[in-house]
């Protein structure tokens, strides 16, 4: 329960921020590039919902999330590690990675699908907001456009990606920081490394579950 | 508080090789530690003294060699028998290694916590005691982080405790310490095992500690085992390396003479 506060609850401020504009931007960029006549404009509200669904929300916040959770797992751990504090859990007979570093996996598993959903709210929110309050498209051609031709496999896609996401940033992370040598220097190489390789891995997992499962 | 009931105590290391990527850095130690003694292992910066230390803790297989604990063999054992074993360990890190996450008292209570079946009210009456013997009750709401390296030390002594362990096991529980609480250390860690017939082994190269509480005391030099005596006998000692590292300070040259 607290991994699950400190990765989910503690990330909700900065996926509604990045969320939010990410949705208000794709709205106005798309309208933007929307210039032909024969296209109805509830179009730009229908790409911005299915953008948001199938990537944005899902693959966007989980780069963030990277970031933000990752760094925070490798230094944590990394910390531990020269400190000592795993090595006084080993010597007490307790098994450091199962006390340490499932709980962080399944909170990462558990509490990112329900980000990504939160994100794509708030996405599709900040394309309306965007995009009616510039006078772009109207609320009722953007309501019509959220609505039309809706896939609701694409919702299960979107709640699978962060699932996978969540297991990997939280397992390389881990990783990172349990494994580490030295002192403080190597702790802050550890969580850029754990960084890096959680963003190459959300990447590469995104291209093979879009490939596999649409 | 009572103490429980504990197997005899005794540690015996045979023939304890480590070497790390080529570079030989235990060369064969044996020797044995008794009950109820303050068991020191001494000796300069970087002759293996912690390698030794780890290898016997489990933290660390070494190439060869044994380590018994009343007979038990660590490494050779099954991993019931490893936990058991591990359950009669205390040991003190050289930082503390106390959990940053949790108060002073819930550090000391994580391993009743994690390893019993007693009651809340049994483990806070546990955790109070041993807050108590190291005259630490009023600090324990506080994080690590508010309190000072002396103190730290003092609740990872409570920690190494709580579980009444057969064998306390301290590495370098002096270093970064003034003088002053440097002593105290000293004199809680051979009152304790005094108390409670603990076998206690502390790695220091602090001359102190080595004059002041070391009962049965190992020199390492490069690895190896030069010396092994009573404390009563060292500064008679006629190994040069040995006598290099104890005289290196200008008091005890003095004194000497």
């Amino acid at each position: 329960m607290e991994e699950c506060v400190g990765i989910g609850v503690s990330s909700i401020f900065i996926v509604a921020i990045v969320s939010t504009f990410i949705g208000a931007v794709s709205c106005i960029q798309t309208a933007y590039n929307l210039v032909s006549p024969i296209i109805p404009i509830s179009t730009v509200a229908l790409i911005v919902r299915d953008m948001e669904i199938l990537e944005l929300a899902p693959t966007i916040t989980c780069i963030v999330l990277a970031g933000k959770v990752g760094s925070n797992i490798a230094s944590e751990l990394g910390t531990m590690r020269i400190t000592e504090q795993i090595d006084a859990l080993e010597v007490m007979g307790i098994n450091s990675s199962s006390y340490l570093v499932l709980p962080k996996v399944l909170a990462a598993m558990f509490t990112f699908p329900m980000l990504v959903i939160f994100s794509a709210f708030l996405g599709i929110f900040g394309g309306y907001l965007a995009g009616t309050l510039t006078g772009v498209i109207t609320e009722r051609d953007f309501l019509y456009g959220i609505r039309d031709s809706f896939v609701p496999y694409n919702i299960f896609f979107m709640c699978i990606k962060p699932f996978v996401f969540g297991f990997l940033i939280a397992s390389i992370s881990s990783f990172q920081g349990f494994f580490i040598t030295g002192g403080a220097l190597e702790v802050g190489k550890a969580s850029t490394q754990a960084v890096t390789n959680s963003c190459i891995g959300v990447l590469v997992a995104d291209y093979l579950l879009a490939q596999l499962l649409l | 508080m009572k103490c429980g009931e504990k197997l005899s105590g005794m540690i015996e290391i045979s023939d304890i090789t480590k070497s790390f990527n080529g570079k030989e850095v235990l060369k064969g130690i044996t020797s044995q530690f008794q009950k109820g003694e303050t068991n020191l292992i001494i000796g300069g910066s970087g002759t293996g003294k912690s390698v030794l230390l780890k290898c016997m803790i489990g933290l660390v297989k070494p190439d060869t060699g044994h380590v018994l604990y009343n007979g038990r063999d660590f490494y050779n054992s099954d991993k019931e028998t490893q936990q058991s074993i591990r359950r009669e360990m205390g040991v003190l890190f050289q930082g503390g290694a106390l959990f940053d996450s949790k108060t002073v008292e819930e550090n000391v209570r994580f391993p009743l916590d994690m390893l019993t079946d007693q009651s809340m009210q049994e483990k806070q009456e546990r955790v109070e005691f041993c807050l108590q013997r190291v005259g630490l009750e009023a600090a324990a709401k506080r994080m690590p982080s508010e309190i000072s390296g002396g103190m730290k030390k003092r609740v990872g002594i409570a920690r190494a405790i709580v579980m009444n362990p057969a064998y306390l096991f301290c590495d370098e529980p002096n270093s970064g310490l003034d003088p002053l609480t440097s002593v105290k250390i000293d004199e809680l860690i051979k009152e304790i095992t005094e108390e409670y017939q603990i076998t206690t082994i502390i790695i220091t190269h602090d001359m102190n500690s080595v004059l002041e509480i070391g009962q049965n005391i190992i020199f390492l030099y490069q690895g190896d085992k030069l010396w092994e005596g009573l404390n009563s006998e060292i500064t008679k000692t006629d190994v040069p390396e040995l006598q290099e590292f104890l005289f290196s300070n200008k008091l005890l040259r003095e004194m000497q003479r």
